[in-house]
């Protein structure tokens, strides 16, 4: 590892929120100089929760800790004459914007596309929503649940006596983020090539619609799954448990045959080394059963051995048996038992970052990837609000100190 | 018409199932030329699974398939026979990306590792990506979605406090991808840049953490464990799935301003019980959480979720119909992005969805230029043309068992 970071000659501007968020915190990772862009009285989404020891301070979120890491922040209102000015000097310097405002915002303020790119023709600007830059849905406002029951994800998820549920942190803000930092690397690839920039309308929606198969499954088979709790339904093949409950706690596993067969085999092993399985289910030759083929009833028999079999076994004993017998299950895991887990501190994967103004360092998730070249690093904990606005209005942009004030009494920066 | 963003890199990939194989797609559809390699004796395990197009069980006619490996060359290739490991080399060769879905160990032992490869590709760029990670004590061993989803706590955060965690499919496997894919296009810039390729080493577990990660701080700085609270938010009520008129039928609505509830209250006529002091401000509807979703919904369920939606949408609040599967095949923001791609299946004799998951670079759009492959579809395109052996020797492969 003796390279450079992979981004590294490259500049960000960020006028995300939470919608974009992890974008520029990825790009960042990858060594670009990622400049976070906020209104001068702060960005709103620094009032999500939680807060480091529960003092609700818009500059002690950990959610704006955590997707905010590796970026420098100034405050700048592109509202104003001075501001959009600023801006468009900053432009000229950069390589990627990053913006998730309502569709035609930009536009609307002259800093769409069209303006960026007169000043700046290599310029990508990467434009991150819900639903898309335009549609017939691009003007719902903008929440994770709408996001989670539109696309689908819901209709399979929670109990069957009660609501459809969204997974318990929003998961539309970071998959359109992540999803966005490939598609804007796309564009750099092909602006590398090609020398042209352009506008990426960075839609969350079409990949939230592709994390379920609900509706491939009802193409095929004019059938569709819905939700059954600690079960799930893979359309056509009978409910089937994923999450199991053990001595204390839970694990995750699914009795699965052909290709998994012989792990679901080491598990009928393991139970009849304590007599716990039934005959029938040592009959059963499981790499060749074919779960499209059975009936609910069928798998409903063997999942009562299973059940009553974990339930006399703690998710530690279970986890090491299933590694030595190769059984293809894991333990479910809270964020205390992740933090605590020898499988992630193996690596390395907590990393302690100095937050030197509260006199402690924090504990985060650490490296995304390795690599046999360059490194992954944690180089700045996130920006407070106008942090760098000297470093780089001053240092940088050749403001003078007497600018720099008058710009912060006309609430500019 | 238009070029590309990737045209012109070459991907090989060996992997099975879904991460590898959708980063694979998601550069496929920006333009790579990508290069499958399977097996005929171990099929890939969504090959052999339902629910079959028709009814009819083969694997061509598995429903996953088309949507993973669209715009995706096809070969087969027999790995335990040495000339099978000699082509899998020569593509490696070609290839300025090649894609490692297998646990750690498997491609090394049969001399595919990146060491290996890089003899006769020095500027490589390998990405391995499989649970733990190469360097991880587990590396070697094997899991799905099914079971990451639990260990990266996404299952144990969501659901209802009074009951277990939920189960929620496979989820991590499309979670993964994006940072995969990043990575990936990361590294070919330095390359261009430096001239040197890399080994990138990725886990399912530490990229999905990225969405939770805020619960993990907590509990690192506050101690506090993340409770399921099925649909509620902190800064928002009304917030979530209510039930509408018809058979298993919902809407979610999130109300988060003073000024929305004060739409949402118009829309649903004004009665009575939004003047209670007990709903007037967020605090106090969050305490009487319980109360309001019972009102709300005495509203929703005598209107449509559609009904429901469009109200709500055009009243400023956030709301949208759990729809199910048939009404997000027909999805009109869906259809607004290309997001569903018929095309023709020779193996299917008919056409067939695939999807475009990706929103829109406004100069170089993803397009869906292929089917997936059919089980070895492409084995003699890539042979005779990419790699180059002549017609005779390919013949000789053929009868040795090489693509079986």
């Amino acid at each position: 590892m003796t390279g450079e970071p992979m981004l590294a000659p490259y500049r960000v501007l960020d006028l995300t929120n939470e919608w974009g968020f992890l974008c520029g915190r990825l790009l960042g990772d990858f060594g670009a100089d990622v400049i976070k862009i906020e209104k001068p009285c702060g960005d709103p989404s620094r009032n999500i929760g939680p807060f480091f020891r529960d003092n609700p301070d818009s500059q002690k979120s950990l959610y704006w800790f955590f997707y905010n890491a590796n970026k420098r922040g100034i405050t700048l209102d592109i509202e104003t004459a001075d501001g959009k000015e600023i801006f468009k000097k900053l432009i000229k310097t950069v390589d990627f914007v990053l913006e998730s405002f309502e569709p035609g915002y930009m536009d609307k303020l002259g800093l769409g596309y069209s303006a960026l790119s007169e000043i700046n023709p290599r310029i990508i600007l990467t434009s991150i929503t819900p639903f898309g830059q335009t549609g017939p849905y691009s003007t719902i406002k903008p929440s994770d649940i709408a996001a989670m029951a539109l696309c689908g994800w819901m209709y399979q998820c929670g109990d069957e006596d009660r609501p459809p549920v969204r997974i318990g942190l929003p998961q539309a803000y970071v998959q359109g983020a992540a999803q966005a930092v490939g598609g804007t690397l796309a564009a750099h690839y092909y602006r590398e090539t090609t020398g042209e920039g352009q506008h990426y309308d960075a839609a969350a929606f079409p990949w939230l619609a592709y994390i379920h198969q609900n509706h491939v499954w009802w193409y095929a088979s004019k059938k569709y799954s819905t939700r059954h709790g600690p079960r799930w339904e893979w359309t056509g093949r009978p409910i089937s448990r994923y999450v199991w409950e053990c001595k204390d706690g839970y694990i995750a596993f699914a009795v699965l045959g052909g290709n998994f067969g012989l792990s679901q085999k080491a598990l009928v092993d393991w139970m009849d080394t304590e007599g716990m399985a039934p005959d029938f289910m040592k009959e059963i030759k499981w790499t060749e059963l074919d779960f499209d083929k059975v009936t609910q009833e069928f798998r409903d028999r063997f999942e009562e051995p299973i059940v009553k079999f974990f339930k006399l076994h703690t998710r530690a004993e279970i986890f090491h048996e299933a590694v030595k017998r190769r059984i293809v299950l894991l333990p479910i895991y809270s964020p205390k038992d992740m933090l605590e887990s020898p499988e992630l501190n193996a690596r390395g994967y907590w990393i302690p970052v100095e937050h030197p103004e509260l006199g402690t360092a924090i504990t985060y998730p650490g490296a995304f990837f390795k690599s046999s070249e360059t490194a992954w690093s944690m180089r700045r904990r996130a920006p407070f609000i106008g942090e760098h606005n000297e470093e780089i209005y001053t240092g940088e942009l050749g403001l003078s100190k007497q600018e720099l004030a008058m710009l912060k009494q006309g609430n500019i920066i | 018409m238009s070029r590309q963003a990737l045209e012109g890199v070459k991907v090989l990939e060996i992997a099975f199932i879904g991460v590898t194989p959708m980063t694979c797609k998601l550069l496929a559809d920006q333009g790579a030329e990508v290069v499958r390699i399977e097996s005929k004796t171990r099929l890939d395990y969504l090959r052999t699974s339902g629910p079959y197009v028709d009814g009819i069980v083969s694997i061509e006619h598995s429903p996953t398939t088309p949507s993973l490996h669209s715009n995706k060359y096809g070969i087969t290739l027999n790995l335990k026979h040495p000339k099978g490991i000699e082509i899998a080399k020569k593509l490696a060769a070609w290839a300025d990306v090649v894609a490692n879905g297998f646990t750690t160990g498997t491609l090394e032992k049969m001399g595919l590792g990146y060491d290996d490869l890089k003899k006769d590709n020095p500027d490589l760029i390998m990405f391995s990506c499989n649970t733990f990670g190469r360097t991880s004590p587990l590396s070697s061993f094997p899991s799905t979605g099914i079971q990451i989803t639990g260990l990266t706590g996404l299952s144990q955060i969501t659901g209802w406090p009074d009951r277990g965690p939920s189960a929620i499919g496979y989820y991590t496997d499309f979670c993964v991808p994006h940072f995969n894919f990043a990575s990936v296009l990361a590294a070919l810039d330095y390359r261009r840049r430096t001239g040197k390729g890399q080994h990138l080493d990725l886990s399912h577990i530490e990229t999905s953490i990225y969405c939770l990660a805020p619960a993990i701080m907590d509990y690192a700085v506050n101690g506090r464990e993340f409770r399921r609270q099925g649909n509620r938010s902190p800064s928002a009520a009304p917030h979530g799935a209510y039930q509408c008129k018809g058979e298993d039928r919902w809407c979610a609505i999130a109300v988060s301003t003073d000024e929305e509830w004060a739409s949402f209250c118009k829309v649903i006529g004004n009665p009575e019980w939004t003047e209670d002091p007990k709903f007037s401000t967020l605090l106090n509807r969050k305490r009487n959480e319980y109360e309001l979703d019972r009102h709300v919904e005495e509203w929703t369920m005598s209107r449509t979720a559609h009904e429901v939606m469009k109200l709500m949408v055009a009243a400023g609040i956030s709301a949208g119909v759990v729809q199910n599967g048939e009404e997000v095949f027909k999805d009109p923001q869906l259809a607004h992005y290309g997001f569903q791609q018929m095309m023709f299946y020779p193996g299917m004799h008919k056409e067939y969805p695939t999807q475009l998951p990706f929103g829109r670079l406004t100069k170089t759009p993803v397009k869906a230029r292929r089917p997936s492959p059919m089980l070895g579809e492409h084995t003699d395109y890539i042979c005779t043309q990419i790699l180059g052996i002549p017609d005779e020797e390919f013949v000789q492969l053929m009868a040795d068992g090489v693509f079986d």
